[in-house]
């Protein structure tokens, strides 16, 4: 990896950021429902996690409401999982530009990224209301959330990168996705609280980023007083693993992309 | 002068078939589980799209580069676009660089104009602001300046081209990289182009640009490149280059032309023609064809199965590409009911042959009745139209005079002819 690369993405933002609004002006326009499909979609899964897990199943949810508890966590897994989905097509699906107009090919994923954040900002406001709702108040650990929100999203990028190149060369990756992401679902603290696990369960998870950042984005909005920092610094430490080998193949693998996609 | 571009020995390899074998991680995976240690097998079929291409621009040159349909031209632009990289080589280009590989390209159907022109201009590299101090121009431009805020899944196909070609026309790059945009469109748009194209030259811009249409490779390139097989082929004045590049065409001058080893050839292939040749009305082999002759042009065909209705026609074209004629069967509503299988010909007699003399080229084509093309060849054979004494004034006329005459008489005025008499009297 040289340094060109990063100046070339740099000399393009403008690019990505017009790829990111191409992308969430298309899904609001197709889409009858339109922006509020950003809320119903979580809105609807924490309906039947509530009544399934939280109601038959009594799933402890760390002294928080239930309905609030799996929302928080699943507003953020809804960007997260929808950006793994987009962005993994996001070569494929912009075919036509790759073959035709010279660009770094990592905007794709990255507008991918970016442009899942309006819908996950509407989340979010919804998550206000319900914890004024719920008159549930944030603690003084609230400042801690820009920081896992920002993981999580280094977390999708790299990620994104790494299933997009590789859905260039190996067409079945679509379909091995959205199996992936329903794994990851239940590997991750979403349904459950960590604490709900035993102690070789929970060194098991904590090979999930996602796990580390989810479980400190609820522990600090809701300031629960319990954070996993050996957590949090392992999910820290693979992210930036994921990050240089997901930048380091795609960079390998870009310069045939013009020619096999 | 500063040189623009630089292509050092540049090769581009293709390997066709290993793409489809490996493209599914599932086989990969399995391939990789039996035999472990063995390295993707390596597969035979390679094809080398481009192979030692050298040459360089410099700044304000325009190039035009034409050839074959696969010879690698469009292969070309990507390296040189940076969309797709040699296999060994290298490559310089200086400047800003606009690619027009495509007229409007990453344009969304659900988006609006507007939208549109701005996603474009930003695809191709041109900054928000200079999109917006543009806007209006590039609008007056396309001629969309009513439907500016409908989707562009409502605009027709004229409209999108227009809009899409309007964004690239402001670009002002110092390359312009052009892909055969000419091919589509009507002659309006077509022209458009072209001036626009001409308004860079002016402007000490260097272009380089693809074309099948050889009139405009000679009246716009101050230099021409000709590509064959991955090859540069000739280099040098437009001309020259495309005055070789269409003697291939032909290569049977007289007496009949075969056809039957033709290359680029498109349709099913169930009748083909195999030959053209110039008779005259009492069916002698011709050996010159004059303008003003009577004469037959014989089509000969080879058909594998019974062809029920089918229309056999030719379009000729001047040797810079201009299209002279287009006609066939089907123009003069003759049905064929059914062509038997085995060789056969078909004949069509020219009263008088209005064209002056030059070389043209036929592009021959035969289709059925609701199957598509059986047969098409571009370019195949060549009709030269000798030297002439054309309105019986002992003036030899040749192409320079342009491509049609027809049967014309001049009449100077009386008291003209009567003043002139008078002064050679004077005199």
């Amino acid at each position: 990896m040289n340094s060109q690369w990063f100046t070339d993405f740099w000399r393009y933002r403008e690019l990505l950021y017009f790829l990111a609004w191409r992308d969430v002006k298309v899904r609001y326009k197709q889409a009858a429902l339109g922006a509020s499909w950003a809320v119903i979609q979580p809105l609807l899964t924490m309906v039947i996690f509530t009544l399934f897990f939280g109601r038959l199943a009594r799933v402890p949810s760390d002294g928080i409401p239930y309905p609030l508890f799996s929302f928080c966590a699943l507003v953020p897994w809804t960007y997260f999982s929808s950006t793994l989905s987009q962005a993994g097509n996001s070569l494929v699906g912009n075919s036509s530009l790759i073959t035709k107009v010279y660009f770094p090919r990592a905007l794709l994923p990255a507008a991918s990224v970016l442009s899942g954040l309006v819908d996950f900002l509407m989340g979010a406001v919804f998550l206000a209301l319900m914890m004024i709702y719920y008159h549930v108040k944030p603690g003084w650990s609230f400042f801690l959330v820009p920081f896992f929100l920002g993981g999580m999203i280094l977390l999708a990028f790299s990620v994104s990168m790494i299933l997009a190149a590789m859905n260039v060369r190996y067409r079945d990756v679509k379909y091995a996705l959205p199996f992936l992401i329903q794994i990851w679902l239940f590997v991750t603290p979403i349904i459950y609280p960590i604490a709900f696990l035993t102690p070789k369960m929970k060194r098991f998870l904590a090979f999930n980023p996602m796990a580390g950042f989810l479980e400190g984005f609820r522990s600090s909005l809701f300031n629960t007083g319990h954070m996993d920092w050996r957590l949090v610094g392992t999910s820290v430490i693979i992210t930036i693993f994921l990050l240089i080998t997901g930048a380091t193949y795609f960079r390998r693998t870009e310069r045939s992309f013009a020619d096999i996609v | 002068m500063s040189q623009a571009i630089s292509v050092e020995k540049v090769s581009k390899k293709f390997v066709l078939g290993a793409l489809q074998r490996d493209t599914m991680l599932r086989e990969r995976l399995i391939s990789m589980l039996r035999a472990p240690f063995r390295g993707r097998s390596a597969s035979p079929n390679v094809l080398w799209a481009l192979r030692d291409v050298s040459f360089r621009v410099d700044a304000g040159e325009v190039v035009g580069i034409i050839g074959r349909n696969g010879a690698g031209k469009s292969t070309l632009l990507k390296v040189l676009s940076n969309i797709t990289y040699p296999t060994s080589g290298e490559v310089h280009v200086s400047g800003r660089v606009a690619s027009l590989l495509e007229v409007g390209t990453g344009f969304h159907e659900e988006l609006t104009g507007r939208e549109n022109i701005y996603l474009n201009g930003s695809i191709l590299g041109m900054k928000h602001g200079e999109v917006a101090a543009k806007l209006d121009s590039i609008v007056e431009f396309a001629g969309v300046a009513q439907f500016l805020d409908t989707p562009i899944k409502r605009y027709s196909t004229g409209m999108r081209l227009r809009l899409g070609f309007a964004v690239a026309a402001h670009l002002d790059p110092d390359l312009l990289i052009v892909d055969e945009v000419l091919a589509v469109g009507d002659a309006g748009f077509q022209r458009k182009c072209l001036n626009a194209m001409d308004g860079l030259r002016s402007g000490g811009r260097t272009v380089l640009f693809v074309s099948h249409n050889m009139a405009a490779v000679e009246n716009l390139c101050s230099r021409c490149i000709w590509i064959d097989a991955g090859h540069v082929v000739k280099d040098g004045a437009p001309r020259e280059v495309i005055e070789a590049y269409m003697n291939t065409f032909a290569n049977a001058r007289d007496g009949m032309a075969d056809l039957r080893s033709a290359k680029d050839r498109r349709g099913s292939g169930e009748i083909r023609y195999t030959g053209v040749e110039y008779l005259t009305t009492s069916s002698e082999p011709l050996q010159v064809v004059r303008s003003g002759d009577a004469f037959v042009i014989r089509f000969h065909y080879h058909a594998n199965s019974p062809i029920a209705f089918p229309s056999f026609g030719f379009r000729l074209y001047t040797e810079f590409g201009t299209l002279v004629t287009d006609t066939s069967t089907w123009h003069h509503a003759i049905d064929i009911p059914l062509v038997p299988p085995g060789d056969g010909y078909i004949d069509l007699q020219i009263d008088f042959l209005n064209l002056l003399p030059a070389h043209y080229y036929f592009s021959l084509w035969i289709t059925g009745a609701a199957s598509p093309v059986h047969d098409n060849i571009e370019h195949c054979a060549q009709l030269e139209v000798a030297l002439a004494n054309v309105y019986s004034s002992g003036r030899m006329l040749d192409s320079r005079s342009g491509i049609v005459f027809f049967p014309q008489r001049w009449k100077v005025s009386e008291p003209v002819l009567a003043g002139a008499s008078a002064k050679i009297e004077e005199a």
